[in-house]
Formats: structure tokens, C-alpha cells, sequence
């Protein structure tokens, strides 16, 4: 399955590349990622969320890193969802924004596992990366992902269509994204 | 805290929610001290706006007092204890749109950017109490409120200026305004408003100040159009005269130079027939919207002249005169207002007195009466215009 998403982002090019190449950084933007940590020599460890609570870990290798320019990553050893991903920056013709393109493919196993993780990927499963760009451009253009009333818990707002009403957040709501 | 819900179509119920808190790091708590009934909440109100939810707190203009701030917001801008309008539409500050001041087309404060590029191609803006199509933003016909991005979108109010005469920076006063701006008044120009209520008032105020030679009035509410001729404008009540006709005659048949239409997706029209087309597409969804007043205007304008479009579109219209539009060299110009873009400007109108806002409101009911208030301005009973609600 490939995905293939865009956006342009009113910040520098050096900047853009920084923030992604700190690959810490996705799982804060990125929803079904929980967890990204670097693991030395250029390996990387990646936690996401599975359908059905399940979760799916896997180490990755950066495979191409040109500063400024594009990053590329590759899944390595066994794993249940074998993955890729490329991301170039290129600069916007207004001549103060990057274009940020994100190609990934993931390789669907057979099975249960498989099926499962293709439903939640949806009948269209650019939507997800497409919300996951407007959420990088969120924190890199103001500093944080964009909380409402209706979509409260970032991540996940279009998980939960129907939302919870556009109604103030009980306090015990509150405690589960006050800004830290 | 009391705040007004919709409550199904044509329901809304002021129930007890929870008090507002701070989600983001640049948000506000403001107490609310005014707040308004605006005709785009009817839109939500008669279910013609999607994605409205049982409980969605309602109102984007409202003003009020800063009573909790953000770890992040500037305090150079804001503070508690100012006293502020705050704008409908929620704008970042930081990316292309709000650089270059399309605050209601903001990239960044719509949560639900996915599901409204959807609907109308590209994403807007986070508007307050404005469907979930918006973002899910609580609104403000409440006792308090939640302001995202606070050192960027509320207007502090440092004189001694009523509430009365500065909440409509929210909304009406700027959209109005932005109407007459489009249209790029000259001071030959005969212009033409559709709609009498509020919105059009002002950009019949708009149209004023920007030094029109001739200000022309369509609505049917003999009191609406009553408060015009106060203002010196011209009318037509399309009841009785045919719009067209009497455009003609008004103009030695050229046609207004310049035609604002502040109706919106929910005209009535003169012809019972026409109206029961549009009436009945809309009620089986081939059509969502009914654009009398819209075809008329472009009908209307004088060959190579600005159609002004503030009245709130959602979805699609049928039977568009494409042909006198293009043949004719209109230029169609339109948008949800720019507020943060025209606010300290007509501020400084306000406090000099070249606009007096305070001359729309016939109606001031405490919040609790929120649901008279959206009766007696739906059906425009008691002759009722703006109606202002204090918690």
C-alpha cells in the first residue's frame, strides 16, 4: 500500500528538514505512531498503534539523507508490517515556505493482521498522512497541534467522527490533553 | 456556566456545561459580558449547515473580559482583566493565509481541516460556535469562553466605549463593511444591497463611508427598510415592486455599478413559483442553497461591475447566470469576513462617529432568553433586527 501526501509549510527548508530529521519529533504529529526513539548509528525504533489495540514495533535505517533536501527510511529485520517512507523538502516558489512530499509504502501482511491494518488505513488511506502533514504544519507554523472543544485529543480528531459536542471539557476531560 | 446549545433543528436550550479551560498553550479564558444572535446562526439553527451536534455550544460575536491566560500568550498583547472583542473567525497569525490577511481562510485552527477540504476543496478557518465543519469550537452565547491563539485574534477595547457600540467588530460590522470594501466604491458609484438585516445595514454603512453616490435597499420587511431611509439610503421592497424594474429606473437603466448581496444561502423570493423551485431542490438535497438573491444581483450589476458576496453560502446552487456573468464582464468577489483585517480600523470609525452600530439592536434579553431571541429574529416578529444577550 502507498501513501502519498503534501503540504507547504511557512518555515525554512533547514528548519523543516531539522524537525523531521529528529525522528522524536513524528510521533507528534503523526497518529498512529506512539513512540519514535533513535537507537544510534542511524537505526531508529518505532512504536504504533495496531487495530484492535494491538501494538507494532519495528526498527528502521536511514537509508538516504541529503541536509536540507530529502530523508528516506527503510524497516530492517523481521516485523509484522514491513515499511518505508521518503520525505522531500523543496522550496515553495514564494520563496519563504517548504513543500514538504511524503511518499510511504507499506508492505500488508497476510492474515488477520493484514486486513485488519488495510480497514484501518480506511478506503482512502492518503486521508490519514494528509492529516498528519496539517498537523506538522500546526506545530511547525504555531507551536503545538490545534485543540477544539469538538476534536480535543489532536491526534486522533478524525478517528472520532461523530465528535464529542463542540461543549467545554469536563475538568476530568481536561486533565487528559492539558498543555504540559 | 450557562451556554446556549443546539438542541436538534430548530431547537437551541440554554443548558449548564461545564466552565471552558485551557487546551492550548496560547488560549484565553474570557468572561462574557455581550454577545449577539447573528443571522448566520439561523443557518444552524433551520439545519442547513452540516455536521451541527446535540449539545454544540452556539455564538461567534461576543466580547468580554480576559479572566485566564495560556502559558504562552505574549503578555505584551494580552492580559488578564483586558477587555476585548473577540473575531469570529480563529486565525494562527503564522501561515500564508493569515500573512496575507485571509484570517477566515487560516491553514492552521480548523481540527476538521480534513473534513471541511471535503467539502469545499481547500480547508478555512476554526470558526466559534460554527458546526463541526469549522472545527468544534464551543461558541460564545455563554457565560465564558475559550479563545485560541489569544495574542492574536482579540481586539483590546481601551476607551470608554460601550459594549453596544464595539461587539459588532465581532462579525456583522466588518462583514458588512468587507462587502462594500470588495466592492471598490468609487464615488460615482450607485450600489445595491440585498438584505436589510443587520449585515446589510452595515454594508450599506460600509458603502457610506466609503463615499457612494447612491445607496439602494432590497428587502421586504417594511420596518428593515424603514431603518435604511433613516440612514438617507434608497429602498425597493421586493414584495411589491419588481427589483429589476425598479434597479432600472433608479439607475437610467445602467444598473448599479456595484451589488452586495447579504442574504445568503437562505433567500425568499418575490415569485412564490421561483421560491417553491428552490425550496423544494433544497428540501431533496439536489440543491443546498437558495441563490434568489445572488442571480439577481448578477442580473442586475451594470455591464464590467463588482458583485459583492457576504451573505453566507455552504454548498451548491442551481441555475447560476453564467452567461450575463461572463458576457457581461462581472467580477464576482466574495468570502467569510477578514475581521482581524478590518477591526482597529472601524474602531477608530466608531470612536470618531462615522458608524454608529448600536442603530441595528432592537433587542436585549438576558442569555436565559437566548431561545425568544432566536423565535422572534427567525420569524422577524416584534420588527426585530439584532438581538443582544447578556449573561
Amino acid at each position: 500500500m502507498d501513501l502519498t501526501a503534501t503540504t507547504t509549510i511557512r518555515r525554512p527548508r533547514s528548519e523543516v528538514y531539522a524537525f523531521w530529521h529528529r525522528f522524536e519529533n513524528l510521533s507528534t504529529f503523526m497518529a498512529h505512531l506512539d513512540d519514535v526513539r533513535s537507537t544510534g548509528g542511524g537505526r531508529t525504533h518505532w512504536t504504533a498503534t495496531a487495530p484492535f489495540g494491538r501494538t507494532v514495533e519495528w526498527d528502521a535505517d536511514t537509508d538516504e539523507d541529503v541536509p536540507d533536501e530529502k530523508i528516506g527510511w527503510r524497516s530492517v529485520g523481521e516485523t509484522d508490517v514491513p515499511n518505508q517512507g521518503k520525505v522531500f523538502f523543496v522550496p515553495a516558489p514564494d520563496g519563504v515556505s517548504t513543500e514538504v512530499h511524503v511518499v510511504m509504502a507499506y508492505h500488508l501482511p497476510g492474515g488477520e493482521l493484514g486486513k485488519a491494518v488495510a480497514k484501518y488505513f480506511g478506503e482512502e488511506p492518503n486521508q490519514q498522512l494528509d492529516d498528519d502533514l496539517r498537523r506538522l504544519k500546526q506545530v511547525l507554523e504555531t507551536g503545538e497541534v490545534v485543540r477544539s472543544d469538538g476534536a480535543p485529543y489532536g491526534k486522533k480528531a478524525r478517528a472520532e467522527f461523530p465528535q464529542r459536542p463542540a461543549q467545554p471539557l469536563s475538568p476530568e476531560e481536561r486533565k487528559e490533553v492539558a498543555p504540559s | 456556566m450557562k451556554a446556549t446549545c443546539w438542541a436538534g433543528r430548530n431547537e437551541v436550550e440554554v443548558r449548564d456545561v461545564p466552565d471552558p479551560g485551557i487546551l492550548n498553550r496560547r488560549d484565553a479564558i474570557i468572561k462574557i459580558t455581550s454577545t449577539a444572535i447573528c443571522g448566520s446562526d439561523l443557518h444552524l439553527l433551520d439545519g442547513y449547515v452540516p455536521t451541527m451536534q446535540d449539545g454544540d455550544v452556539m455564538g461567534h460575536e461576543f466580547m468580554g473580559q480576559v479572566v485566564e491566560v495560556g502559558p504562552d500568550v505574549d503578555p505584551a498583547k494580552l492580559r488578564i482583566g483586558d477587555r476585548v472583542v473577540v473575531p469570529f473567525p480563529i486565525a494562527c497569525g503564522a501561515c500564508s493565509a493569515c500573512t496575507a490577511q485571509l484570517y477566515s481562510c487560516c491553514e492552521n485552527t480548523n481540527p476538521n481541516a480534513g473534513i471541511a477540504e471535503k467539502t469545499f476543496g481547500h480547508p478555512v478557518a476554526g470558526i466559534f460556535g460554527y458546526s463541526h465543519l469549522t472545527g468544534g469550537f464551543a461558541g460564545g452565547q455563554a457565560e465564558y469562553a475559550r479563545v485560541p491563539f489569544a495574542d492574536v485574534n482579540p481586539l483590546r477595547i481601551e476607551s470608554d466605549l460601550s459594549d453596544e457600540q464595539v461587539l459588532f467588530l465581532s462579525d456583522i460590522l466588518p462583514t458588512g463593511y468587507m462587502g462594500a470594501d470588495m466592492a471598490e466604491i468609487q464615488p460615482t458609484d450607485v450600489v445595491a444591497v440585498w438584505g436589510a438585516g443587520p449585515v446589510g445595514q452595515f454594508a450599506m454603512d460600509g458603502a457610506r463611508v466609503l463615499g457612494a453616490a447612491q445607496i439602494i435597499a432590497i428587502d421586504k420587511e417594511p420596518y428593515r427598510l424603514q431603518m435604511a431611509t433613516d440612514q438617507g439610503y434608497t429602498t425597493i421592497n421586493f414584495d411589491e415592486e419588481p427589483v429589476l424594474d425598479r434597479l432600472k429606473e433608479l439607475t437610467g437603466g445602467r444598473g448599479p455599478d456595484k451589488c452586495i448581496d447579504a442574504v445568503g444561502l437562505e433567500a425568499t423570493h418575490g415569485s412564490a413559483l421561483i421560491h417553491g423551485y428552490d425550496r423544494i431542490k433544497q428540501a431533496v438535497r439536489s440543491e443546498t442553497d437558495r441563490p434568489h438573491a445572488l442571480r439577481e444581483a448578477v442580473m442586475a450589476c451594470r455591464s464590467g461591475g463588482i458583485v459583492s458576496v457576504i451573505g453566507v453560502y455552504g454548498g451548491f446552487i442551481d441555475k447560476f447566470p453564467a452567461g450575463a456573468w461572463m458576457n457581461r464582464a462581472l467580477t464576482l468577489k466574495t468570502g467569510q469576513c477578514h475581521v482581524q483585517r478590518y477591526m482597529k480600523p472601524l474602531l477608530q470609525r466608531i470612536e470618531r462617529g462615522e458608524i454608529d452600530p448600536t442603530r441595528v439592536i432592537t433587542h436585549r434579553l438576558p442569555l436565559q432568553e437566548a431561545p425568544r431571541g432566536y423565535d422572534v429574529f427567525k420569524h422577524k416578529q416584534e420588527n426585530c433586527e439584532k438581538v443582544v444577550l447578556k449573561p
